[in-house]
């Protein structure tokens, strides 16, 4: 499965959380493509893929946004778009299974493509990958193992998932497909990108567990001991640091850290990294190619004392 | 310690309490303790059940009655699903206590469940704590209903 020359150069689909609060994700995420060979092409006037505030209005016109975002994807002549954001992968993917399996959904998608003046997409024409799969698919952990300038030797990680990478189950169909497929229960790729790197993987039981991200400003205080449990779970793991893939789990990370410890008293000291920050650090570029800086959790003395900073 | 009768701020509480305990306090009562975390999930769900006006099931599935529980709990509502590794954890860690009781980080490992258990806690009681919150979040439910389709709002972006 490694070395899969179809995602070498692979359509990007950012989102609108990686031109914002994860920015460094989107730096990193670039950083460590360069770094690796591998090309992103972003996809032209892309849209909001619908996030939970249109899916929850009418779920219909969130799987036509998700759709134009496909559609262009295939004008632009791939055949695969890779979404760091969970949500922006969830979204697409749940827009792929829509179309595939749901009449009201073609038909609403028909009529607001023909409106919109663009080609109606169809399921099946476009792959939706998560940054995860583009680099454990087309690089693999050996191919990162011979690439490593500075291994992660010495860092324990949690790697934390969130909730949307892995659910429903339904519409992943390429998950839980054997040894070399995405686990929807205990999801291993970023535990293998990273221990590759070198990289020691704590056993780590809220890997997907809720971080109560939607409902950071409805009701914070369930938010914030949400984080702080996965947090405190995390350190009595053994853990240094917390990886992320998704940058709404990681701003939620970070910022009911410092909520946690102003409203309950509660410090933690764990350091929370995009995954594509720790990998950017052991391929050899620097804590600021990567965006170590934007962190709110600041990394900093941990990095330098691991050899890193 | 039975779990019985207790809210799901007071289960909160009794971990929090686990958590902080001495290894003193946690080691010599590892069997009790994976006893008691495993049965305080298995109240949780049951809440959750019983807030809904279902009567909590008595069965178990594979061996458990927690895995059950969390079952006819996301029956109708995948959104809860997003409780089911959190469940499975749960018994995972019931099973690591009593594999090895006498182990030399059992403490830890009590410490770890008993975090398992508070994230139940607070995910199914945040879920209650105002009808419909939380609801949205995990997004399977609209795929399957068919009622989730709002013509009139799909209609007005044609308009």
């Amino acid at each position: 499965m490694a070395g899969d020359m179809k995602y070498k150069k692979v359509a990007y689909y950012p989102g609108c959380a990686l031109e914002g609060s994860g920015h460094a994700y989107n730096r990193s995420t670039k950083a460590v493509g360069k770094e690796l060979g591998l090309d992103l092409v972003e996809i032209k006037n892309w849209n909001c893929c619908g996030a939970m505030e249109v899916k929850n209005i009418d779920p219909k016109i969130q799987t036509y946004l998700s759709a134009r975002n496909l559609s262009i994807t295939e004008e632009m002549g791939f055949d695969t778009v890779m979404a760091p954001c969970n949500g922006c992968y969830h979204n697409l993917k749940k827009a792929e299974y829509d179309l595939g399996h749901d009449e009201t959904s073609k038909e609403v998608n028909q009529r607001l493509s023909s409106k919109a003046g663009h080609k109606t997409y169809e399921a099946g024409k476009v792959e939706t990958i998560h940054a995860l799969d583009w680099i454990k698919k087309s690089i693999g952990e050996e191919g990162i193992r011979e690439r490593v300038k500075n291994s992660l030797q010495g860092i324990k990680v949690a790697n934390y998932y969130g909730c949307m990478y892995t659910r429903p189950r339904h519409i992943f169909p390429e998950k839980d497909q054997g040894a070399d497929s995405e686990s929807t229960s205990k999801p291993h790729y970023m535990d293998d990108i990273l221990a590759a790197a070198g990289a020691e993987n704590v056993d780590f039981p809220l890997k997907t567990a809720c971080c109560g991200g939607a409902h950071t400003l409805s009701d914070s205080d369930t938010s914030t001991k949400l984080v702080l449990n996965i947090l405190t779970a995390a350190e009595a793991c053994g853990a240094d640091v917390v990886a992320t893939e998704c940058p709404t789990c990681h701003t939620g990370l970070e910022m009911h850290q410092i909520r946690a410890e102003k409203v309950l008293g509660r410090k933690t000291n764990i350091k929370i990294l995009y995954f594509t920050q720790l990998l950017g650090m052991a391929l050899g570029l620097s804590a600021k190619k990567v965006g170590v800086h934007e962190n709110f959790s600041d990394p900093r003395s941990l990095l330098k004392e691991k050899g890193l900073g | 310690m039975t779990s019985e009768g207790l809210t799901i701020d007071a289960i909160e509480n009794r971990a929090d309490a686990i958590v902080a305990a001495p290894d003193s306090e946690l080691a010599p009562n590892a069997k009790a303790l994976a006893a008691e975390l495993l049965s305080m999930s298995e109240v949780i769900v049951e809440t959750w059940l019983e807030a809904k006006g279902q009567a909590p099931t008595q069965d178990k599935h594979e061996g458990f009655r927690l895995i059950a529980l969390h079952r006819q709990a996301a029956k109708g509502n995948p959104s809860f699903n997003a409780c089911r590794e959190t469940c499975r954890e749960a018994v995972y860690h019931h099973n690591l206590i009593l594999h090895d009781p006498a182990a030399g980080d059992i403490a830890r490992t009590i410490r770890v469940g008993a975090m398992v258990v508070r994230h139940l806690a607070l995910f199914i009681g945040g879920k209650l704590q105002a009808d419909g919150l939380g609801e949205f979040c995990c997004s399977s439910r609209p795929i399957r209903q068919a009622d989730a389709i709002k013509p009139e709002t799909a209609g007005a972006m044609e308009a």
